[in-house]
């Protein structure tokens, strides 16, 4: 049959081509008129080049915060993918058991972030904290508000307790999805438990795998609300990443053209990521 | 209905980028009008890439070499422009 070629239809995506003007593409072009000048207010605008720029690629606070973030990334990305798989490959395949283990998983997913951050926010309390007063009660000096190691691991965890769960969901689905057939010609081989896992589970799980490090790995790079509530950037700076510093410059400072020069670069180095991990997947999904 | 837009501080560079932008994509759309199916084949990077592709590889790579020049160099950017015309051109011929 004769493919016909109708590029009316174009007309079709533009209401969504409308609502991303609207919600992205003329916000974007505010931040970059902002990020080439200086202003005190009023809609006064004096024009500033590309200092915004050559100050932030020289400012060490723009790296620290960046370094911490990628550090973040990569320690929750560590904890959560193993996690994830460890808890997916042992959720139980049929019976009564499996919905019971979905909605556990789901339920950290339902909460919303700023009420994470509270709920940690007081859990770790040391002194009407659950976890803070018994930690500090058998003999561990914790305290995440002065503390910028017990920060951090406050923080971890509790990015892992909220998002873990998207891994084991994201794995699991992909384990499901794998037909009996596989482990029976596996027993039939005599395939030890690790051989299952790496020639039949893993490969299995790639995808959604990929898709889980993906998700994982920009929303942790863009983390903003948790952390905020929890430790406020805090103590110091210690937990200070890119998005908090973004907003402490452009509403605690009112820095519009430095904090607009900031967000082009947060936004292009999550353009670039996006895009290598876009390329990977689809590029992985063609070679099948 | 009056439509002010001063509130998106306009100037004219940054008018003007988006102006180049804007008739590059334009320039897009009239190469794939004339030449459709967007050209797709295997370059240096060993994956399948559209001209479309291309154009966002050029685009995302010339920012960079822009800010890698203001941190590493100096505030004249003509030469990282020139720079990033011939990595736009290579990634065209190559990639």
């Amino acid at each position: 049959m004769e493919k016909t070629w109708n590029n009316k239809a174009w007309f079709l995506v533009l209401p969504v081509l409308v609502l991303v003007a609207f919600s992205a593409v003329i916000p974007l072009m505010t931040v970059v008129n902002y990020s080439v000048q200086d202003t005190f207010g009023n809609n006064v605008f004096f024009w500033a080049g590309t200092e915004w720029f050559e100050e932030l690629l020289h400012s060490d606070r723009f790296w620290e915060a960046m370094t911490r973030n990628l550090i973040f990334s990569f320690i929750i990305l560590a904890i959560e993918v193993p996690l994830g798989i460890f808890i997916a490959l042992n959720m139980p395949k049929k019976g009564w058991g499996v919905p019971v283990c979905l909605v556990l998983m789901a339920l950290p997913l339902l909460i919303p972030w700023n009420v994470v951050g509270t709920i940690w926010q007081v859990f770790g309390r040391n002194d009407i904290g659950l976890l803070g007063y018994y930690v500090n009660a058998v003999g561990i000096d914790y305290n995440y508000v002065q503390d910028p190691f017990d920060a951090w691991v406050t923080i971890i965890v509790m990015d892992v307790w909220h998002w873990t769960s998207l891994v084991v969901l994201l794995c699991y689905a992909g384990l499901v999805s794998i037909p009996d057939a596989f482990y029976q010609a596996a027993k039939i081989d005599g395939a030890s438990r690790w051989a299952v896992f790496r020639y039949i589970q893993l490969p299995k799980m790639q995808r959604v795998l990929l898709i889980a490090v993906l998700l994982r790995f920009m929303d942790s790079f863009m983390i903003y609300t948790e952390p905020f509530v929890v430790t406020g950037g805090g103590p110091g700076n210690s937990t200070t990443f890119l998005s908090i510093d973004l907003v402490k410059t452009a509403l605690g400072q009112f820095d519009l053209g430095p904090a607009a020069a900031m967000s082009l670069v947060y936004f292009l180095i999550v353009l670039l990521l996006s895009w290598v991990f876009y390329t990977v997947m689809t590029n992985y999904d063609a070679e099948r | 209905m009056n439509l002010d837009f001063s509130w998106m501080a306009w100037t004219w560079p940054t008018a003007a980028f988006f102006t180049v932008i804007a008739l590059l994509l334009f320039g897009m759309g009239v190469w794939e009008y004339a030449s459709p199916g967007g050209n797709p084949r295997v370059g240096v990077l060993r994956f399948e890439t559209t001209r479309g592709d291309r154009l966002f590889v050029s685009l995302l790579g010339s920012a960079f070499i822009h800010l890698a020049w203001l941190g590493l160099v100096g505030s004249n950017l003509w030469w990282a422009l020139a720079l990033s015309v011939v990595y736009a051109i290579g990634v065209f011929r190559y990639v």
